[in-house]
């Protein structure tokens, strides 16, 4: 079977993933790509005896700047082996992804241009002349809209039948002089003469020293006062103007983007509809996801008598045997039941949000008060994810490009409570705040929560401010937002689109610390040293340095070994409490209150445990997540210590006022 | 005068960008000397503001815009 490997390129929001998605389904495997963090994707399609294997680079608006997605594409395109690369553009705005094609053609010597999104410029009423388009370009042009899948088996067809030809050849005008005078100094190569020329006028120190490594340059003097950058921009400019001319044919524009725009984005309406929007996310995940959770349990609890018996049968000894049921698979589909159906409620609605452009403009209103902060207003979406899971706000800070913004994000995190907490922090505000039976419980209980939420909003800021004071000083770098044209995204794609991105990825790593940490639990309950089990000398050690902290011992250590999920925290309390040696659930809420008021708990026991439960610190899955994306030991460090800090402080302060 | 001084739904002609890290990711953007800006959007604290630059919507902070020099057509 003949195989093509294939370079998708293209600017963020026109539809690359899309594409890529379409041609790969089912066939994805993600990679890392030479040491960056910045991670390019590949996956197989198979057709007409062909295999193509498809890379997908980062989204960017040009090959010519130093942010690192667009360092990973270029540098892709420049020194990996691949046979053809597409620059995917937007039908609706071509000038723009044209700049993108004519410098792939520039540095690749086979480029095939795949115009998607052919669809809604239909709608808009632009029509493209792609025929015209392909002389002009002296590459092939495909049409295609990758959502609809019009087109798709063209594009493989244009791909498999493209050869390479010449380097693109542009003419820079007055920098053609310094062009011809350092072409001297360069050796025999195949990259293209002119782009290396370019990037030594530029002074672009990476590639410069890059091309030197490669010995295809020495040190090269330039002493020149022009803005080679501008230059540069400027002609290229030019020359789309000139290749477009004609291509494009627009009639009657219909636009409905505008005026949405002034109501989602104006000064009475903006705020209120975003809140709005992500409380109805809010609720629907949380309403939603009680049935299935406990259908989860009940059947996973069910399973686990078959399960042992299948054990004894194979005559498992009797203490692995415990290990594995009561310790292991116990934590386990814990963790799963309750984590599972919220993460498959809040994702879809959220990349639902997301594809349909909304909230780019949440980050557009909401921008000041971050940058207040010398913060970056997509963390507000960073933030919004953290509330469904800490792990994915802190992976969906790659949206932030400046990396000193990027760790504020990745720091201040925790300060959304995820999900997971809120069962457990539903069940202590309605026993000690709200009271049971009560006849607006549940909207008093929300009332509250909401406050619980606003107070981390607060938190996120003074950090926030904090931090970039301190250990993460820098102004706020320059914002650049891109408010794309809405546009309805296809259902079924979204579900599994973040099924397969955020929820697996969630779940695959909070299964592996699940794992652990029911074999510590188990450990800790069942060994003992002198005839009394470990668990008993930990709290007995813990219980001063609770009572310090408003709290007990038990909780403490509740609080601690809950460190793989939050889930769990209250479940490993009760089985302390009960001194049973297994996770105990508790469904009858008064019940749990008489075990917490015999265990002596007041309203400052339950203040102090909500302030430890919300900033203790990041649970295990974040915070490896956190180490991933930092790749630093110092920032996964403060990701522990600022929150814990928070939380301490805030118990003290609870402590003060109730002495 | 500079991008961060014009009005709503105001056009203007670029004429050029100060010197700043940004600067040449304003010119990917398409912020290029001789191209049209209009600014369509405020936010509801009327910054970062929004402007249409060859067919996009993009948003800019007030200290970056306050870097972009243009002027009006008619002028």
């Amino acid at each position: 079977m003949k195989r093509i490997d294939v370079a998708l390129i293209g600017m963020p929001n026109v539809g690359k993933s899309t594409l890529y998605n379409q041609f790969t389904h089912k066939n994805e495997h993600t990679g890392n790509w030479s040491g960056k963090t910045v991670s390019v994707n590949s996956g197989v399609c198979n057709y007409l005896d062909t295999s193509y294997t498809f890379y997908d680079l980062p989204g960017t608006y040009s090959l010519v700047s130093k942010s690192k997605e667009e360092m990973v594409a270029t540098d892709f395109i420049l020194f990996s082996r691949f046979d053809v690369a597409v620059v995917v553009c937007d039908a609706t705005n071509l000038s723009r992804s044209l700049n993108l094609v004519l410098q792939t053609k520039e540095i690749c010597k086979n480029v095939v241009v795949c115009i998607n999104l052919i669809d809604e410029a239909e709608k808009k009423g632009i029509t493209i002349d792609a025929k015209l388009l392909e002389e002009r370009l002296e590459s092939p042009v495909v049409l295609v809209s990758a959502k609809n899948k019009v087109g798709l088996d063209c594009l493989l067809k244009a791909i498999y039948n493209s050869k390479p030809s010449n380097y693109l050849d542009i003419d820079y005008g007055v920098l053609n002089t310094f062009i011809k005078s350092i072409d001297k100094h360069i050796a025999d190569t195949t990259y293209n003469r002119k782009w290396i020329v370019l990037k030594v006028l530029e002074q672009h120190s990476y590639y410069v020293d890059k091309f030197k490594e490669l010995g295809i340059i020495d040190d090269i003097l330039i002493d020149t006062d022009i803005d080679v950058s501008l230059e540069v921009a400027l002609h290229l400019a030019k020359r789309v103007k000139e290749v477009l001319d004609g291509v494009i044919i627009i009639e009657n524009i219909r636009d409905y983007t505008r005026r949405i725009d002034k109501v989602l984005t104006s000064k009475l309406w903006g705020i209120p509809i975003m809140l709005i929007l992500l409380f109805i996310c809010f609720y629907l995940t949380i309403k939603g996801a009680n049935y299935p959770s406990s259908l989860l349990f009940s059947f996973f609890s069910w399973l686990e008598v078959p399960l042992t018996n299948i054990l004894e049968f194979i005559h498992i000894p009797s203490t692995l045997l415990d290990l594995l049921v009561n310790g292991v698979y116990k934590t386990l589909y814990w963790v799963v039941s309750v984590m599972m159906p919220p993460m498959l409620i809040f994702f879809p609605l959220f990349s639902f949000l997301e594809n349909l452009g909304v909230l780019p403009r949440m980050a557009f209103n909401l921008d000041r008060a971050f940058s207040k902060c010398h913060a970056c207003g997509k963390q507000a979406l960073t933030m919004c994810m953290g509330i469904g899971c800490n792990a994915v706000g802190v992976t969906g800070t790659r949206i932030i490009d400046s990396k000193r913004e990027r760790i504020l994000a990745i720091l201040t995190n925790i300060f959304m409570p995820c999900n997971g907490k809120f069962p457990s922090l539903i069940a202590i505000i309605t026993i000690f705040m709200v009271g049971l039976n009560q006849s607006y419980g549940a909207f008093m209980c929300s009332l509250i929560l909401t406050l619980f939420i606003l107070l981390g909003i607060i938190l996120t800021f003074l950090c926030s401010y904090l931090l970039s004071k301190t250990v993460l000083k820098g102004e706020s770098s320059y914002f650049t937002l891109e408010l794309p044209p809405y546009r309805m995204p296809n259902i079924i794609d979204t579900i599994i689109d973040s099924f397969k991105n955020r929820a697996i990825f969630v779940l695959g790593r909070a299964i592996k610390v699940a794992i652990l940490a029911g074999v510590l639990i188990w450990g800790i309950v069942n060994f003992t040293i002198n005839g009394k089990p470990i668990l008993d000398y930990l709290v007995s050690y813990l219980t001063p340095i609770g009572h310090f902290l408003g709290v007990d011992g038990v909780i403490l250590l509740a609080l601690i070994l809950g460190f793989p999920a939050n889930e769990i925290v209250l479940p490993i309390m009760l089985m302390v409490y009960l001194n049973t040696n297994t996770l105990i659930s508790m469904d009858n809420i008064f019940i749990l209150k008489d075990i917490l008021v015999s265990n002596g708990w007041t309203i400052t026991t339950a203040l102090c445990f909500i302030f430890l439960f919300l900033y203790r610190f990041p649970c295990s899955t974040t915070l490896l997540t956190i180490y991933k994306e930092t790749n630093s030991k110092f920032y996964t460090f403060l990701s522990v210590i600022v929150p814990l800090m928070v939380g301490i402080i805030l118990c003290l302060f609870i402590k003060l006022f109730t002495l | 005068m500079s991008l961060d001084e014009i009005k709503l739904n105001d056009v203007v002609v670029i004429l050029k960008i100060n010197d700043v890290d940004m600067k040449r990711r304003l010119y990917d953007l398409g912020f290029l000397p001789g191209e049209k800006v209009e600014c369509v959007l405020n936010n509801p604290f009327r910054n970062p503001r929004a402007y249409k630059i060859n067919g996009a919507i993009l948003a800019l902070r007030d200290e970056l815009a306050r870097e972009i020099e243009v002027i009006y057509e008619e002028d």
